[in-house]
């Protein structure tokens, strides 16, 4: 077993920081470095969001496996749901679970929706979909690899449910960039 | 377990001397203080009820052959919590168990059965027997 943040208050506090610049500015990217010695499979950036967000009252999914999810289990105490449908935090670390599949919150309580920490292959801001929105002054530039090819429909779909609709984090080894439902791509 | 978490870090130490170095670990987790809640019963139907929160240190080790050791114990004794986390890790380890049962484990439970059994003499001594009572006028 591996240990988690080497100061849990700062770590924990440092990366939550870096998530909330990263919702408020959609597509901008930040840096999560504070974890470098992770079990296989997990990225930096994804791992310490989901040690910063699940605690023992988030149910949480992942399809990380052996000493990953073990890991994730030990340090943020969480209960591991059986279903993406029923996890309020989940951590995908190979391919996407559809969008449509997870918990969109309702209209009364839209807060109570997931929130899908997502490993992808790689993250660029300098070229790509142009990003839009709340949090965004003109537009962003945002290219992420390693999403599934009908990744745009999922995401005008989920945000054409507004105020319900899961939020998007993305993450590429110690990077970090945040898709809240109401960014729209194109 | 309980002994261990019972004993407090100078009590460990002292125990260890005469024993060859403990193995080379590494801290998981804390040790860190946090609060739990003690819960109690009372009343006619046992309900529960919060009595009120206690101070509680937790340390988890790991060993270099990946064996973990954990140590949860109330108050706020770091270096205790982390030195009984280490023996909880060793005392799973055939090579350690019969020395580290003999040395520490052993001794530090007839001593806090001795602390046990002397509250509960003076205990007894403060009895008041209701039922008796007439008679012993």
């Amino acid at each position: 077993m591996r240990p988690g943040f080497a100061d849990l208050v700062f770590g924990a506090q440092e990366c939550f920081s870096a998530l909330m610049n990263a919702m408020a500015r959609p597509g901008r990217m930040q840096l999560c470095a504070m974890l470098d010695d992770l079990p296989h499979g997990l990225a930096p950036a994804a791992a310490a969001a989901v040690l910063t967000l699940a605690d023992a009252e988030t149910p949480f999914w992942t399809d990380a496996e052996g000493g990953a999810r073990e890991w994730l289990g030990f340090h943020t105490g969480a209960v591991f749901a059986p279903l993406p449908a029923q996890a309020q935090f989940l951590l995908a670390t190979r391919g996407m679970p559809t969008l449509a599949g997870l918990n969109q919150g309702s209209d009364e309580t839209p807060q109570e929706s997931a929130t899908l920490i997502l490993q992808v292959s790689g993250l660029d801001d300098a070229a790509g979909w142009r990003l839009t929105g709340p949090g965004i002054q003109q537009e962003h530039r945002l290219l992420a690899t390693g999403l599934p090819e009908d990744f745009l429909a999922q995401w005008a779909a989920n945000r054409a449910q507004f105020p319900r609709g899961v939020d998007l984090v993305l993450c590429a080894g110690t990077q970090l960039v945040a898709l809240p439902r109401g960014t729209e791509i194109g | 377990m309980a002994s261990l978490a019972r004993a407090t870090a100078d009590e460990l130490d002292a125990l260890l001397v005469g024993l060859p170095p403990l193995p080379a670990h590494r801290v998981v987790r804390g040790p860190e203080v946090g609060l739990t809640m003690l819960r109690g019963r009372a009343g006619g139907d046992g309900a529960a009820f919060n009595l009120g929160e206690a101070t509680l240190t937790r340390c988890t080790v790991s060993l270099d052959t990946g064996t973990l050791g954990h140590c949860w114990r109330l108050g706020r004794d770091r270096r205790a919590a982390q030195v009984a986390a280490l023996l909880d890790a060793c005392l799973q380890h055939p090579e350690w168990q019969d020395a580290l049962l003999a040395t520490v484990v052993v001794p530090l439970r007839d001593r806090l059965s001795e602390v046990a059994a002397l509250t509960a003499r003076r205990a007894a001594a403060t009895e008041v027997r209701f039922a008796t009572l007439a008679a012993m006028r």
